[in-house]
């Protein structure tokens, strides 16, 4: 498969870190891909990509860029994203917005572990990257993924809601190459 | 103020009275309990308000510094000092019984320092988990992150407070009590969890759908921003301060500022107060736009919600086009503000007041009216002005409760003393009188602006300062009012370029700490409704 697919008309040359994606693809067809089934891949794919319903995660002042990003102005819905879901049985994606400390880490790991798979983490602002400004805190945590995988970071901070909106397209162009039935097992 | 120091030493004739920047009386230990009952309830100017409660590593003795203040004239100010020179297990009087507000305090001074005090009902770490090693703002903590690793475990919920209480013949017992009776109904409401704005964790026991009690956890987002600090310098500190309650990033910031701009002498060109006042002013509307669009969302109203976003939309430009943030606004600095106005700037604001009264008058129409939105506000969770003075609650919350406390009234700084405005008060102390306080006070805000907006002198935006800003030795308090209530900053300096200890009062912390006593007895939906009302913000709270 190549890397083409197009989030909102914005051509595949706008992107950083083509590569990545490049990578990712060459390592999930290294034993071939099945022609019909990968056709029925991209189908549900194109459904997942576009229906992703975030878990906010949010502890301090990147849930308000959130909410900025969920009200009229920017309006996440663009994305098929309006749809939060507080509980976690029932959302793809979490968002993990604001710093993390010693307290809430095994509360993180449990909700994390409640979502049903796939699951995508997306690490907003400096603080949920690597700590932040607190870095050299006694209480925080220097980043979230010392605590869960994660799948985009999104640097700022807190990150405009259009930086946000980069890095949500940065995971839907993931979703899209992923592999569900088409992959050969090895 | 002389008859005030009259009746100290008549109450304790060994206290040390000292003309600082502000009264500062020190006394033993067992004595200041007496000394603030006294003060507390003298007649003539009674000190019934605990602003701050310090907690401090002074090298040899830990101790505590109060800030109290009169409810009736907020610039009538003492600080009480006091300490133990016992560092193993350090034991102060409780203050609880006169100031609701100093439970909490003390629960994080035991957190912080291990303090405890005598007298309190409930002695658990606040911030930190119980069996967290050392307490981090004494200077010798050992921060050695093996000491408390990054642990993934549950811990399981212990409803046990222990305490020490002095019995009537002057013996101290230890004892536990329990936090819930054995058969109460308890849910859990957070740490994670979209109405209670932000990560607090309140365990509530009910009975049927009545709340009958609410314990609170906090420290789900403690950063131990004060401890940071002391290793920072001043110009690196005021990044902190828009993120601690970053709603009113502006305003903390502002505070920070004041306090060590008071300290070490520097004159604030007036062009960059009319500039601070401005911005503040915007950022309180920002805030209570949100804060507005949050409560009516909590209520059920999610096309409020988008409406107050959308206006706020409005203001965040014009704070982009100014200084590049949208939410931390990096604006002021020591001595003066970082950017200048741009060219279109006060045509941006008016036309903004012109839209926002607009904006102001639907709101009132589709919402404030609202037969719905009436049931669920008029008459719950009420607050009567001595609980809002006790649990030092200031900000439209308190002046709901019919308290006038705004700091801009009491404590005139930047040009709040030059422009005309009404401080918003209410009578009734339910949601509704906290609720239309917020929407009165953008409309004063709007005033506000306007009678500064076209008159902005020219010249410096920001005094020159030196390179490393080091405030000479003392103690250093500034008051602001923030769009929650009142904010507050407190420096110890040791002559150095860091501060000593750095202490912020954070508004929101009272509005928790009343939230268990304004929901007792009301219905669980509308506990949301009123934590919607109350408008906190957590990290303001954990710092």
């Amino acid at each position: 498969m190549e890397l083409k697919n197009n989030i909102k008309g914005i051509p595949t040359s706008e992107f950083n870190d083509n590569e990545y994606l490049e990578n990712y693809i060459k390592e999930l067809e290294a034993n071939g891909v099945n022609i019909v089934l990968s056709k029925v891949d991209e189908l549900i794919n194109w459904g997942r990509s576009n229906s992703v319903w975030p878990l906010i995660y949010a502890t301090s002042c990147c849930g308000i860029e959130f909410m900025a990003s969920a009200a009229a102005h920017h309006d996440i819905s663009r994305f098929g994203m309006e749809v939060t879901r507080n509980s976690p049985r029932q959302a793809d994606l979490m968002i993990v917005a604001g710093t993390m400390v010693h307290k809430m880490a095994p509360l993180i790991r449990r909700v994390y572990d409640q979502m049903a798979e796939p699951k995508y983490v997306v690490a907003m602002g400096a603080c949920a990257i690597s700590g932040g400004p607190f870095v050299n805190s006694y209480h925080v945590v220097n980043g979230v993924d010392k605590i869960i995988p994660v799948d985009v970071y999104i640097p700022g901070c807190p990150p405009r809601p259009e930086s946000l909106f980069y890095g949500l397209m940065q995971l839907q162009r993931k979703i899209k190459v992923e592999q569900f039935l088409g992959h050969k097992q090895r | 103020m002389e008859n005030i120091k009259k009746l100290i030493l008549n109450t304790v004739p060994t206290a040390v009275i000292e003309e600082k920047q502000k009264l500062t009386v020190t006394v033993d230990s067992n004595k200041l309990h007496l000394l603030a009952k006294t003060l507390r309830d003298n007649a003539e100017l009674p000190f019934d308000m605990l602003v701050k409660l310090i907690g401090m590593d002074r090298g040899e003795e830990l101790g505590v510094n109060y800030l109290l203040c009169s409810s009736t004239d907020l610039s009538k100010e003492i600080v009480l000092k006091t300490g133990t020179t016992d560092r193993v297990n350090p034991l102060l009087y409780s203050v609880t019984d006169l100031f609701e507000t100093a439970h909490f305090n003390e629960r994080e001074v035991y957190a912080l320092l291990g303090i405890r005090f005598i007298n309190n009902p409930d002695m658990r770490k606040f911030f930190l988990n119980a069996d967290w090693n050392g307490y981090p703002l004494r200077k010798d903590y050992d921060a050695n992150p093996e000491l408390n690793p990054l642990s993934l475990v549950s811990l399981e919920m212990v409803d046990i407070a222990p305490r020490i209480m002095e019995t009537a013949d002057g013996k101290l017992v230890e004892e536990n009590v329990n936090i819930f009776e054995d058969d109460d109904y308890i849910i859990n409401i957070g740490p994670q969890h979209p109405s209670t704005h932000g990560v607090m964790h309140f365990r509530t026991s009910l009975d049927g759908e009545i709340v009958k009690k609410i314990d609170v956890h906090s420290g789900y987002i403690h950063r131990g921003i004060e401890k940071l600090s002391e290793n920072l310098t001043y110009p690196q500190i005021l990044h902190f301060t828009d993120r601690l309650d970053y709603l009113s990033a502006n305003i903390n910031r502002h505070g920070l500022c004041m306090c060590v701009e008071k300290a070490g002498e520097i004159e604030v060109p007036e062009r960059a107060q009319y500039i601070r006042t401005i911005m503040d002013e915007l950022n309180r509307i920002d805030s209570h736009l949100l804060a507005w669009a949050c409560q009516t969302n909590d209520l059920g109203a999610t096309t409020a919600f988008i409406y107050g976003m959308r206006e706020r939309e409005v203001i965040l430009h014009i704070f982009e086009k100014i200084c590049g943030g949208r939410l931390i606004i990096n604006q002021n600095v020591i001595g003066g503000v970082m950017f200048d106005i741009y060219n279109e700037f006060q045509k941006d604001v008016k036309s903004f007041i012109v839209y926002m009264r607009g904006k102001l008058v639907e709101y009132d129409r589709f919402f404030s009216h609202n037969v719905i939105a009436l049931g669920r506000m008029i008459g719950i969770g009420n607050m009567s002005k001595e609980d809002a003075i006790s649990y030092a609650v200031t900000g439209p919350a308190g002046r709901g409760s019919g308290w006038s406390c705004d700091i801009r009234k009491h404590q005139p700084y930047a040009l709040y003393d030059k422009v005309d405005f009404k401080e918003i008060i209410r009578y009734e102390g339910d949601s509704y009188a906290r609720y239309m306080n917020r929407l009165d006070e953008i409309e004063e805000s709007l005033h506000i602006i306007e009678q500064l907006i076209d008159n902005i002198p020219a010249g410096d935006i920001c005094a020159k300062t030196k390179a490393i800003i080091k405030l000479p030795e003392g103690e250093y308090y500034s008051r602001v009012e923030a769009c929650r209530g009142e904010f507050g900053v407190f420096i110890e300096s040791r002559g150095d370029k860091t501060p000593y200890r750095l202490k912020f009062r954070s508004p929101s912390m009272a509005l928790v700490s009343a939230m268990p006593l304004i929901c007792k007895n009301e219905k669980i939906s509308d506990f949301i409704g009123i934590g919607g009302s109350m408008d906190y913000v957590i990290p303001d709270i954990d710092r």
